[in-house]
């Protein structure tokens, strides 16, 4: 195969941190390569550069031979470089056509565009009206208005940004479709993912990153995931176990849940029932925006429902606030870790007090009590292994998987009887991942009931032990997640319930 | 080329030591505005910050007028911090103030010409209650309707200053004083005055006030569960609300508390260095602990130093008016200074100077 883009020796430094040390790779013509590796192994900076939004301090590359130094994103496309993020930049009010348009640095006339668009969606079976406003379109659907405004810049290679995180598992295999055929026309594809049996089942090649550095280069297809996740990692990842346990008595009982979405960009939840049981781990799937916010807010008592909806151990609580709901042992840990579960410039130790205070006997009287905050503090810092030089550093100063070992732990060491979590994983490196997972089953073991909500399939299949899916604020009705397959799960994250898998089965 | 970068964490350095860069960076640009004048920097600048302390003609006057004008600008301004820390902005503490004064003085001169040692209490306790419930107009109206505190509780200014035209020529014009618009001198009325304490300080009840207010403050805000809710909804609301605060509970406090504090500095001002409610009575002391509270960092002892600051220069500044005949307008914009280098400083406890080639990151 002809050597299409070929990296020598990259290095990017950053005050306090080399996110790139010395990185070569080379990648094919027509190959789909991934770049493999956790969050902070130096992935995003290292494509950064190959698409001129960064300029590496050293090192060269080439593209067809010859020397590639894009200044800017506008140069490497002109050499037919090409970029879709994780993020996406659309305007919700302007049609499909016109966000195209807007990314374009020539656009032809709309007519023109739209014809273009339908003819590109067609032979990559890209299903996509160029006359749709963006803002109705789901997460995959905009996801391929920017794939489709890369192709029509007719790209030679395509980075992708870890793109199936927003995807259902129907919507991956449509993506894929559209890789392979791409690759096979000759578009390399530079493949960015931390989901290994994705990359195994995709990629004709893989570079492993660790700390900035490539540690390997490898055909994934002859590896198993789990040595692809120990190159990634750097040592042995044990999976997450949990004592087999019997079912225990209801804990959280919500009957007839409906929200009126609080903003006019929420969702609204409609009508949801579910049990859970003392022990027992309820995933809660669904693709973002489908009310999981709403969902965990409702739980923790930041929005009130009827008192009857909700009801912990039978005592009805739809009414109570956080702090109450803390008082009786319901905890929450909700998504976005700065400026929700912890105030970004508030010390670990305010940040213990922050929902700390009622269970851990934090205060005397409305006064605080600080040596007691900060012990609590060190508590979780050193039972959930947080790197941080200690309780007075400041959240926003923890990387993403530290703070969030810290958010988890913090509900953990309060003893819960109800834990809703929500992306407990999320931007979590493998091997904090497993740790919380291992803290969440622990606790159940010890007769927590346990509410997951995710958006990562692989991470519910692995703890909980049953599935229920949000779609539009709806839920679904929960099945045992053992023996459920990946198409029925994908399925129900449709909107398609009970009747319609049935229906689909025969 | 510089650039700022984001710090991983404010750093606690910058931020003690911006307020006097920012004092320093106003007086040079002071000084060369003042230069631009014609008169001489030096001794403008000199005979601001320094004259009103230790002149030896003109000290004994101004010194006691530093603690005089001091009070209620500490006062208001530690009021004010609470709500800016969570983020609810009271701007119409002008108002609230000469509501204060005028619900206090009208409380007392209800019993005059009685000589009871309950008058004065009286009139505190109605003092702040004004204040409170002029406050309390802005907060109820954001927690029902979302009316915007800003607006209303400045427009409120607007009304309280007519309210005051309105009393002082009419409902609690001074009975024996001709016709002329304004109440009864309270400070010569023994149960009402609000003296001097210590002779030739300046110290009055006012400042004795003002001093509980900022201990009060201080261990409020690093001591109790409602100054840690006031500073987490300021840092980010939805945490606090994830925390268990009530938004509307905490409008309510932060607005009453700063309400009431502003009604008391009026108070104490109506039956002390003012004496009387006249038509003139609202002097700006409630637009100018805005500033003093920022000056301070929000912080309350902050506040103590900035409230002593802003007194000097607007004492320093009457006297370079004075003796160099320098244009109020050049003062004042002088004292205006001083927050914009303050606010522009700001940016060094956040962010760090870099010196090299910008990049997109």
């Amino acid at each position: 195969m002809t050597e299409l883009l070929a990296v020598e020796g990259l290095t990017k430094a950053y005050p306090g941190v080399v996110a790139n040390d010395g990185v070569s790779f080379r990648v094919a013509a027509g190959e789909v390569h991934a770049l493999l590796g956790e969050n902070g192994a130096g992935k995003s900076t290292l494509v950064k550069m190959i698409y001129g939004l960064v300029k590496p301090d050293s090192g060269a590359m080439r593209l067809h031979g010859a020397a590639f130094e894009p200044a800017e994103p506008r140069s490497a496309r002109a050499a037919g470089v090409a970029m879709v993020f994780q993020h996406f930049s659309l305007f919700d009010a302007l049609d499909v056509a016109e966000n195209i348009a807007l990314g374009m640095e020539s656009p032809p006339p709309m007519s023109q565009l739209a014809q273009r668009i339908r003819d590109v969606s067609d032979t990559y079976g890209l299903p996509l009206d160029p006359d749709r406003v963006v803002g109705d379109l789901s997460a995959g659907e905009r996801q391929r208005v920017e794939i489709i405004r890369c192709l029509l810049q007719n790209p030679k290679l395509l980075i992708m940004d870890e793109p199936t995180s927003v995807l259902t598992p129907q919507e991956v295999e449509i993506l894929f479709e559209t890789l392979r055929k791409l690759s096979a026309e000759g578009t390399a594809i530079l493949y960015i993912s931390h989901k290994l049996e994705e990359i195994r089942s995709l990629c004709d090649a893989a570079t492993i990153l660790r700390g900035g550095e490539v540690v390997a280069t490898c055909d994934p297809r002859a590896q198993t995931a789990a040595e692809l996740a120990e190159m990634m990692v750097g040592s042995k990842l044990t999976p997450p176990s949990r004592a087999p346990h019997d079912q225990g008595a209801v804990v959280l009982d919500v009957a007839g849940l409906t929200l009126p979405s609080a903003t006019p960009f929420g969702t609204s939840l409609r009508d949801i029932s579910f049990q859970v049981h003392a022990g027992e781990v309820l995933g809660i799937g669904g693709v973002a925006g489908n009310g999981q916010d709403e969902l965990l807010s409702a739980l923790s008592g930041e929005a009130r429902t009827d008192a009857g909806t909700v009801r912990l151990s039978g005592t009805p609580i739809g009414q109570l606030g956080p702090n109450a709901r803390r008082r009786i042992a319901v905890l929450a840990a909700p998504e976005e870790r700065l400026g929700h579960a912890a105030a970004p410039d508030m010390s670990l130790t305010e940040n213990a007090l922050l929902t700390g205070a009622i269970r851990q006997g934090l205060t005397a009287r409305g006064f605080l009590n600080w040596p007691a905050a900060r012990g609590f503090a060190e508590d979780i810092i050193s039972r959930f292994d947080v790197r941080t030089p200690g309780p007075g550093t400041a959240a926003r100063a923890l990387s993403g998987g530290n703070l969030q070992k810290f958010v988890i732990g913090r509900e953990v060491l309060q003893r819960p009887d109800l834990l809703v979590v929500n992306q407990p994983t999320w931007g979590v490196d493998a091997a904090a991942a497993a740790a919380i997972r291992q803290a969440l089953l622990d606790l159940a073991a010890r007769g927590t009931a346990i509410v997951v909500i995710s958006q990562d399939l692989d991470e519910l299949m692995e703890i909980s032990d049953r599935f229920a899916a949000l779609n539009e604020g709806r839920l679904s009705s929960p099945r045992p997640m053992r023996g459920l397959g990946m198409e029925e799960i994908g399925l129900l994250m449709g909107g398609a319930h009970d009747m319609e898998v049935a229906h689909a089965d025969a | 080329m510089i650039r700022l970068e984001k710090r991983p964490t404010p750093s606690r350095a910058w931020a003690a030591a911006t307020p006097v860069l920012a004092v320093l960076a106003t007086m040079i640009a002071g000084g060369l505005l003042f230069a631009a004048l014609g008169k001489d920097p030096f001794a403008a600048i000199r005979i601001i910050f320094w004259d009103p302390l230790f002149h030896e003609q003109f000290a004994a006057y101004s010194r006691p007028q530093l603690l005089v004008k001091a009070g209620p600008l500490i006062l208001i301004a530690i009021g004010l911090s609470l709500g800016f820390r969570a983020g609810i902005w009271n701007i119409g503490a002008e108002g609230q103030y000469i509501m204060g004064a005028i619900c206090g003085a009208g409380a007392g001169l209800a019993f005059y010409p009685s000589e009871s040692i309950l008058i004065f209490p009286l009139m505190v306790l109605a003092g702040a209650l004004g204040g409170w419930a002029w406050a309390m107009i802005p907060a109820i109206l954001k927690t029902k309707f979302g009316a915007n505190e800003i607006l209303v509780s400045l427009m409120l200014v607007y009304v309280a200053e007519n309210v005051l035209a309105s009393v002082s020529s009419g409902l609690l014009r001074n009975p024996e004083g001709h016709g002329f618009p304004g109440s009864r001198n309270l400070q010569q009325w023994g149960a009402s005055a609000n003296p001097e304490l210590i002779a030739g300080s300046g110290m009055h009840w006012g400042v004795v006030a003002a001093f509980i207010a900022v201990i009060f403050t201080y261990v409020l805000l690093t001591r109790h569960i409602l100054g840690f809710q006031i500073r987490l909804t300021g840092e980010s609301p939805r945490a606090a609300r994830f925390a268990g605060v009530n938004p509307a509970r905490l409008i309510l406090i932060c607005l009453g508390l700063s309400g009431a504090l502003a009604g008391l500095a009026g108070l104490f001002e109506v039956t002390g260095p003012a004496g009387q409610i006249s038509i003139d009575f609202g002097s700006g002391y409630g637009f100018t602990a805005i500033i003093v509270a920022f000056l301070g960092r929000l912080h309350p002892v902050g506040i103590l130093l900035a409230g002593l600051l802003m007194a000097l220069t607007y004492i320093g500044g009457e006297l370079a008016q004075l003796m160099l005949g320098l244009p109020s307008a050049a003062i004042q914009l002088f004292q205006g200074m001083l927050l914009f280098f303050l606010l522009a400083m700001d940016v060094l406890s956040n962010f760090r100077i870099r010196l090299g080639k910008a990049e997109v990151a």
